[in-house]
């Protein structure tokens, strides 16, 4: 029989949550390797920013249990990437402390390696003049000044920090940011099996079963060959499909056939798809494409201001068949009342989004026109300097969305109905990306320092 | 002639990364998305015109091993950014579905 490797995807991120039948049912199949990604830059700048995890710490310790658990029972190694939602210093500090603590209150033992990704600021400066930093998806060249204003900048590794971490006998892995894929190509490629199908493999992986149908956060099983991947949810009222597998790897990419990777490009342009079962799919035809130069993605964010929001909505129809001027009007009110406590115009923005218009598309909804019998308001408010002169300034504007007089009013008592008490809501301090650039590297590691610790 | 919430058998939108929005057009078969990519209805121009973008700055990749269509374009506001109304970028496919394919 050919080599084959089993790995088992417990779900979508750690603290999505995965039934626990799925979980056993996948462990019963032996698998050599168990994981789980940690997060996304997809929920956008917050979390990288604020060092706050995305999912809450009940329910990744819940995951984070089982998944310990199950991997000190089979003997197993557990890897964990880009922990704690964004894979910086924070979020992998919370993610080891907890595993650290149900080690202790499940008396479970073994060897933990922690790989870090948060950057050094002084480091980055000093790649950055030497050239070897480029912006992506036309991001301008990176500065001294955006380093030094950047919150936080992590670097995500490839798959060479968990081979390191796996050659040095550890058992339990939890990284900070991390490509997607890399944990799942570390385990396929350092068994001697080739990165195409270990990199293809990592890329159905990283997001548990979602490559299955009914889409769900649960567990995917996935069995790597030397020339083909066999996809299959261990829940059995999932399966895989051609189609659902196809799809996925359309996921979240710019291209759908050159997915840039460390170290290469996975091309899929020639993939086969084929039903094994009703339930499993196999792939294949997926091709590797090493660099020349091996390249790492960095994210950074930095603080735009503070936020204060407030949710209202309107059922006056007369109201509605002049919003825009109404709102223009609004505009004026709050920048004179503003400026009457001293806050002048460059020092916050502000941003009131109508649902029912084009408060999901903006400027690019094509119904925009279209009267609608209700509207809803999301009056936004960010301050540079502080949340207090946010809210001042959110306040003023709820009041005038409440109270702005407008031709041919009758309903005199006020324009909006708010469905809360208090109305304004501090959201605190807000970011925005502002790292976004590959750094060559001349060794896949040297970004990413590896300590170890026996549990 | 079909429009595309009936022919297609998903019609996505997602960030691909913070500065670009990703759609996805993919259809049953073989054949069907061959009909469709001989219609040229889908095509760098159309998501231009959609998404008010420069047509140079669609990425457009038919990928035949899915039957699917892609166009990568930059986002109007970075993810997460002030303005922006769709920090997954996951609602942004709607123009799409009521193109007539005339397959």
């Amino acid at each position: 029989m050919s080599k084959e490797i089993r790995l088992l995807s417990a779900s979508a991120i750690l603290g999505y949550g995965f039934p626990e039948a799925s979980l056993k049912a996948g462990l019963d199949r032996d698998p050599h390797v168990i994981g789980v990604d940690g997060g996304s830059v997809d929920p956008g700048p917050h979390y990288l920013g604020s060092g706050k995890p995305f999912c809450s710490p009940i329910a990744i310790r819940r995951d984070l249990r089982l998944m310990l658990r199950g991997a000190i029972e089979k003997r197993i190694p557990l890897i964990i990437g880009t922990c704690g939602g964004a894979g910086g210093a924070p979020h992998l500090d919370l993610v080891a402390s907890m595993a650290r603590e149900i080690a202790r209150e499940e008396g479970l033992h073994f060897k933990m390696a922690v790989i870090h990704a948060e950057q050094d600021k002084a480091e980055l400066k000093r790649r950055n003049a030497a050239g070897t930093i480029s912006g992506l998806a036309h991001q301008p060249l990176l500065t001294d000044e955006v380093i030094d204003r950047s919150e936080r900048v992590v670097g995500m590794m490839g798959p060479e920090p968990f081979i390191a971490a796996l050659d040095a006998g550890a058992q339990v892995i939890l990284a900070g940011r991390a490509s997607d894929p890399a944990p799942w190509a570390a385990a396929v490629t350092r068994a001697q099996l080739p990165p195409a199908p270990a990199w293809y493999a990592g890329k159905m992986l990283e997001c548990g079963a979602t490559p299955s149908i009914p889409k769900g956060h649960d567990s995917l099983f996935v069995t790597v060959r030397e020339d083909h991947v066999e996809c299959e949810p261990t829940n059995p009222a999932r399966r895989c499909t051609p189609l659902s597998i196809a799809n996925h790897s359309l996921h979240e990419n710019s291209s759908p056939i050159h997915h840039i990777e460390p170290g290469g490009m996975l091309d899929t342009s020639d993939c086969w798809f084929e039903a094994v079962s009703d339930r499993a799919v196999r792939i294949g035809g997926m091709r590797w494409n090493p660099a020349e130069q091996y390249t790492v993605k960095l994210e950074g964010v930095e603080l735009a201001g503070y936020r204060a929001i407030c949710v209202a909505g309107t059922r006056d129809p007369l109201l509605i068949g002049r919003i825009d001027n109404f709102l223009e009007t609004v505009r004026g009110e709050v920048a004179t009342k503003a400026a009457a406590f001293g806050v002048n115009p460059d020092a916050y923005q502000l941003g009131i989004r109508v649902y029912g218009r084009d408060g999901v598309m903006g400027a690019r909804e094509p119904l925009r026109g279209a009267l609608p019998h209700e509207l809803g308001f999301v009056i936004e408010v960010v301050a540079k300097q502080s949340q207090e002169i946010a809210s001042a300034v959110l306040g003023v504007a709820r009041a005038n969305m409440l109270h702005t007089d407008f031709p041919g009013r009758l309903c005199r008592e006020g324009n909006m109905a708010f469905p809360f008490s208090p109305s304004d809501i501090e959201v605190g301090a807000m970011y925005r990306f502002s790292v976004f650039h590959v750094a060559a590297l001349k060794n896949p590691l040297e970004l990413f320092p590896i300590e170890y610790e026996t549990l | 002639m079909a429009l595309i919430r009936d022919a297609a058998r998903v019609c996505k939108s997602k960030n691909a990364g913070p500065f670009e929005l990703t759609i996805d057009v993919v259809f049953d078969d073989a054949e069907t998305f061959r009909r469709v990519k001989a219609t040229g209805v889908l095509c760098p121009e159309l998501f231009a015109r959609l998404y008010n973008v420069p047509a140079e700055h669609v990425l457009f990749t038919p990928y035949d091993a899915a039957f699917a269509f892609k166009a990568t374009f930059p986002r109007l506001v970075p993810s997460g950014d002030f303005g922006d109304t769709d920090v997954y970028g996951c609602q942004q496919h709607a123009p799409l579905l009521d193109i007539d394919l005339p397959i």
